[in-house]
């Protein structure tokens, strides 16, 4: 049996994400916590959000969530999505510059006046159904197609120091990091429990997996 | 390759089940919510919105066991609109599996408590909806203005001017619909559309008046929405959302397929 631990820190609706995987597995228990120890003996966590980083980043340490996040990604399977994988980074321009977790070196801009190839101004957020490279092959992969469409809401994106992590693709109108891997950490800036078919495969494959790349 | 324009089938309910009307009378009833979602989930709907129309005290309870049923059986966005007032409306609204939330005359009344709810939860769940019927005569620059209560009630506020308002206070995406529009089967009112979509850099969803598949085409490209929304055509078997959206394929729109 999978036990899932989905962190809750106040952010954002968990209800999607916890009903996702039970529809994807009937082998798998899901937990929204924000207990250290319900967390760090899960066998999977998942780090949802959505909303803004400040405000992300401010919860987590008042919770003390901080330093677990981070054992748990050095540890076990672990999933970040939308903001639980901008969170992970370096350092991200939103809210007037916030400092993230340092998991995965790099930095979160915001995307600046894209303008598509005919010089339509595009808007911001990138919301909606965007296709997803697969730069790397990945369990998370599994049985999903290539440039596969998934469900995006953002303004900031990824640019994470070591380009060789980046597990997946989009652009706006700018190629930019869809998904990022680092050996047992997996994240991704869409929301797969909000990509239907695609999505739910990606969930069905993160309670399978060990870890390993 | 790259983002795809969006499909939203708009249930209106009313004590729990799927109704109708033309330009708010006439109501027909269309079926159980959570089967009319499933059913579009599987036709590809991109998003699905649900409008509670009465949204009396009673029936909001009835409306957050529509969306908890549809949220764990249905993956894709799910939007709820009419009667969110509060803080906690959103807040309910979004525990029971919501993602965004429309939020109309509340803005109307009081444009501060969009700025309050997109601190709150973030712009991106909040869509403001806006309800604009055209008060300029044939041969004048064409003037929209806000209107509420089903489109009863002027507000004198410039439609246009409103819609950058709410970006600015911190909407994610903008709900239009033409009041003019609204349920006569003659398609959107482009020329409302095309000034909002262009004058705002959020998303902009065009709704009231599809009749016919073209319609949703033109709202994309004549219109310059991001995404388009329609009830009736859906609802009674007239087409499915995979027929719209191979005939949009067909006109050269990215879609989901």
């Amino acid at each position: 049996m999978r036990r899932v631990a989905v962190i809750d820190y106040g952010m954002g609706n968990l209800r999607s994400v916890s009903k996702a995987l039970e529809a994807v597995s009937n082998k798998v228990t899901v937990e929204v916590t924000s207990d250290p120890s319900t967390i760090l003996s899960a066998s999977h966590v998942l780090f949802p959000g959505v909303g803004a980083i400040r405000d992300c980043i401010a919860e987590l340490q008042r919770l003390q969530l901080d330093e677990v996040i981070a054992q748990a990604a050095q540890t076990k399977p672990f999933l970040g999505i939308c903001l639980g994988m901008q969170a992970l980074l370096t350092h991200s321009e939103e809210n007037n510059g916030t400092t993230g977790l340092n998991i995965i070196p790099g930095e979160v801009t915001l995307f600046d006046k894209p303008v598509d190839a005919e010089g339509n101004k595009l808007k911001v957020p990138h919301m909606g159904w965007n296709q997803v490279e697969q730069t790397c092959a990945h369990p998370l992969w599994n049985n999903i197609e290539q440039n596969s469409r998934f469900y995006f809401v953002h303004s900031y994106f990824v640019s994470p120091a070591d380009e060789a992590v980046i597990a997946g693709t989009s652009r706006y109108p700018e190629k930019f990091a869809a998904a990022l891997h680092r050996d047992n950490i997996f994240a991704a800036q869409f929301h797969p429990e909000k990509s239907q078919r695609a999505g739910l495969q990606l969930l069905e494959n993160f309670v399978n997996w060990d870890g390993q790349s | 390759m790259g983002l795809a324009k969006r499909i939203i089938p708009c249930l209106d309910v009313d004590a729990g089940r799927v109704v109708k009307g033309v330009q708010f009378v006439d109501i027909r009833d269309a079926g159980d919510p959570i089967e009319v979602a499933k059913r579009y989930d599987l036709q590809g709907a991109d998003e699905i919105t649900f409008l509670d129309i009465t949204a009396t005290h009673h029936q909001r309870d009835t409306m957050v066991h529509v969306v908890e049923a549809v949220a764990s059986q249905v993956f894709i966005p799910l939007t709820v609109g009419g009667g969110i007032r509060t803080v906690e409306d959103i807040r309910r609204m979004l525990n029971a599996g919501a993602d965004k939330v429309g939020i109309n005359s509340a803005a109307v009344k009081n444009p501060e408590f969009v700025r309050e709810a997109a601190d709150k939860f973030g712009s991106q769940c909040i869509v403001v909806a806006i309800d604009a019927k055209k008060v300029s005569a044939e041969g004048e620059i064409n003037k929209w203005e806000i209107f509420t209560h089903g489109g009863r009630q002027p507000t004198g506020i410039d439609a246009v001017e409103w819609a950058k308002k709410m970006v600015a206070l911190g909407a994610g995406e903008i709900l239009l619909t033409s009041m003019d529009k609204d349920g006569t089967k003659s398609g959107f009112d482009l020329d409302l559309t095309r000034a909002i979509s262009d004058a705002v850099d959020v998303p902009v969803i065009a709704s009231g008046g599809v009749g016919k598949l073209q319609d949703l085409t033109d709202g994309i490209k004549l219109g310059h929405a991001d995404a388009v929304l329609a009830a009736s055509i859906f609802h009674f078997g007239e087409h499915t959302v995979a027929e719209a959206k191979q005939q949009m394929a067909n006109q050269g729109i990215e879609v989901r397929l």
